[in-house]
């Protein structure tokens, strides 16, 4: 391992360690795979679909996401200003990004672990039917996929504020707004009020760009989007650390 | 080791350090005093690279803390003002982590971790979660973290603030031994500690160095350092204290205390002339057979010289 993978690899290592020293990490976990099911089964009617696939589950996926992510987000930051350890890692022979990127990856093994863990409703479906797992692997991406970005999102609000609940105040309403923007309801209104408007930000949208993804019709227009997005996110991250600082 | 050259740091209008220069050399041992909000750690700060400088260079080694920080960063150890820990992990854990970053792996981060826990006696809580721990032994560890790399230059903002009087003595001891091969800067607000364990110190106020030297030369700077205290017996009082201002070394006697044959006080010499007086009292004493019972140059104390710089110059 050169120095900048074990640096990073020293950094997941330490906040999944953190993540996992409290009950924090499993409730959340045990949270999100109550509502994601729960949802799936009582309002998505997941049994009930004609052909077996995992779409009620996939439906609600962005809208729990807007809350699990900034949950599992907003200490990443809010907790180094806190208890002021920015000044010892800050002062650490490394990069900051090999800080930032770490951080973001623990928190990513959270969300993947969260979705993981939701491969009984899988074992289900191909039980009962015969899914195109395909489809469902697609699905499994772009949850993936919107999962990391909203935490992305609450990596910046959480490096603005020493504050965890203001970071998860903060960071719900701006991931809330990341679908609301592609909301057909609102998207419609907004191309009332000025033609054509809606659908030009419906194309910022992480719903938009999700709902492409879940159809199976794995296009890398899509998932650029989303990756440039984190990675706007992470730089963003990187520009208000220094800024704080000087 | 360290050179500052003319750091200055502004926080929006407030200016925190003003046109600091000084140097450091390796075997070196420098105290960094002055009054709350001086400016000390804002100073450490940014020689460890947490804050960038509004103004001003400062090189350690030599890479500059700007340019190349990675590089900078590695040579120096920091204590940060208030040992802030990662309140999840362990004493051990946390250590280990540090080590990493410091990029020490396998038996080397091991030998290292328990080399500082040795050294800040920390064995016997290793296993014990930072969060649960005492104030000092909170301080131990961050200390423990400074020294895990055997950095060449040490940051120590109150090193031994929160310790108890025995674990404050193995500080100063420690940072005595260790820099004689190091470069040492470390801020405080006990005065003994300066004369304990520093060859240098700074007296910084309002951001500016208002005094740079040895303790001694320091303490050379209160009031009342070189005046000589002293107390005759068996020569008439009246005369003597006439005579000695007649001295040539000598600019007036104070007296405290005076009978029939007895005369004490305390003689204000001309500048500079501190021994040669002290000389000229004893000569002229034993020149009238008299008893010289008391014959001292008084010394200067840290905490005067302190007092005075700081309270003149805000
Ligand atoms: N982040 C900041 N923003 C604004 N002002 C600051 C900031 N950090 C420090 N200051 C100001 O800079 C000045 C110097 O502070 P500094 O912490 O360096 O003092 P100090 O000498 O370490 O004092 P103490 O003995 O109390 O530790 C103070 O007036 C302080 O209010
Ligand atoms: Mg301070």
């Amino acid at each position: 391992m050169n120095s900048t993978a074990r640096h990073i690899w020293t950094i997941t290592k330490k906040e999944l360690r953190s993540y996992f020293s409290t009950p924090l990490a499993w409730v959340l976990i045990v949270v999100f795979l109550l509502l994601s099911q729960g949802f799936a089964f009582m309002f998505g009617g997941l049994l009930e679909y004609q052909n077996a696939s995992l779409a009620a589950f996939f439906l609600y996926i962005p809208w729990i996401f807007m809350v699990f992510a900034p949950a599992v987000g907003m200490r990443l930051w809010s907790e180094e200003h806190r208890l002021g350890t920015m000044e010892l890692l800050m002062t650490m022979p490394i990069s900051p990004w090999h800080a930032i990127v770490g951080k973001f990856l623990a928190a990513s093994v959270i969300i993947f672990i969260s979705l993981l863990l939701t491969f009984p409703a899988w074992i289900t479906i191909n039980w009962l039917g015969d899914p195109d797992n395909g489809i469902v692997f697609a699905g499994y991406i772009a949850a993936f996929l919107v999962g990391i970005t909203f935490l992305a999102v609450t990596g910046v609000i959480s490096a603005l504020t020493r504050s965890m609940v203001v970071s998860f105040i903060v960071a719900l309403f701006i991931c809330m707004g990341m679908i609301m923007s592609g909301w057909p309801n609102i998207v419609s209104e907004l191309d009332n009020w000025i033609g054509g408007l809606g659908q030009k930000v419906s194309q910022l949208s992480v719903l938009t760009h999700y709902n492409e993804l879940t159809k199976g019709i794995v296009v890398s227009t899509d998932i650029i989007f989303f990756l440039s997005v984190i990675g706007f996110c992470l730089y963003l991250t990187a520009v208000i650390l220094k800024t704080k600082r000087a | 080791m360290i050179t500052v050259e003319n750091l200055s740091k502004h926080f929006g209008p407030k200016v925190a350090v003003k046109n600091l220069s000084f140097e450091l050399k390796k075997g070196e041992v420098l105290g960094f005093l002055g009054p709350n909000g001086a400016g000390k750690s804002t100073t450490m700060r940014m020689i460890t690279g947490y804050l960038p400088p509004t103004a001003g260079k400062i090189t350690v080694g030599k890479a500059d803390v700007v340019d190349s920080p990675v590089e900078a960063k590695a040579k120096i150890g920091y204590l940060p003002e208030n040992a802030p820990l990662y309140s999840e992990l362990t004493v051990q854990g946390f250590l280990n982590f540090i080590g990493e970053l410091r990029g020490l792996s396998g038996a080397d981060r091991d030998k290292a971790v328990s080399r500082s826990m040795d050294l800040c006696h920390l064995q016997g809580v290793r296993h014990q979660s930072v969060d649960t721990l005492s104030k000092g032994f909170r301080h131990r560890t961050c200390f423990a973290q400074a020294l895990i790399s055997d950095p060449e230059v040490l940051v120590m903002d109150e090193p031994t603030d929160g310790l108890d009087p025995n674990q404050k003595h193995e500080v100063r001891a420690l940072i005595r031994r260790m820099g004689e091969e190091k470069a040492i800067i470390f801020s405080t607000h006990i005065l003994e500690e300066v004369e304990a364990a520093c060859s240098r110190a700074i007296i910084i106020s309002g951001g500016e160095v208002v005094a740079n030297g040895t303790p001694d030369q320091l303490k050379k700077k209160a009031k009342g350092a070189g005046q000589i205290r002293f107390q005759v017996a068996g020569i008439p009082a009246s005369a003597t204290k006439s005579d000695l201002e007649g001295l040539a070394s000598v600019s007036s006697v104070d007296v405290n205390l005076e009978e029939e044959n007895m005369l004490r006080g305390v003689v204000v010499p001309k500048e500079g002339q501190s021994a040669r007086a002290s000389e000229d009292i004893f000569k002229y004493v034993s020149s009238k057979n008299g008893l010289l019972q008391e014959l001292a140059v008084l010394e200067g104390r840290l905490d005067d010289v302190f007092r005075e710089i700081t309270e003149t110059s805000v």
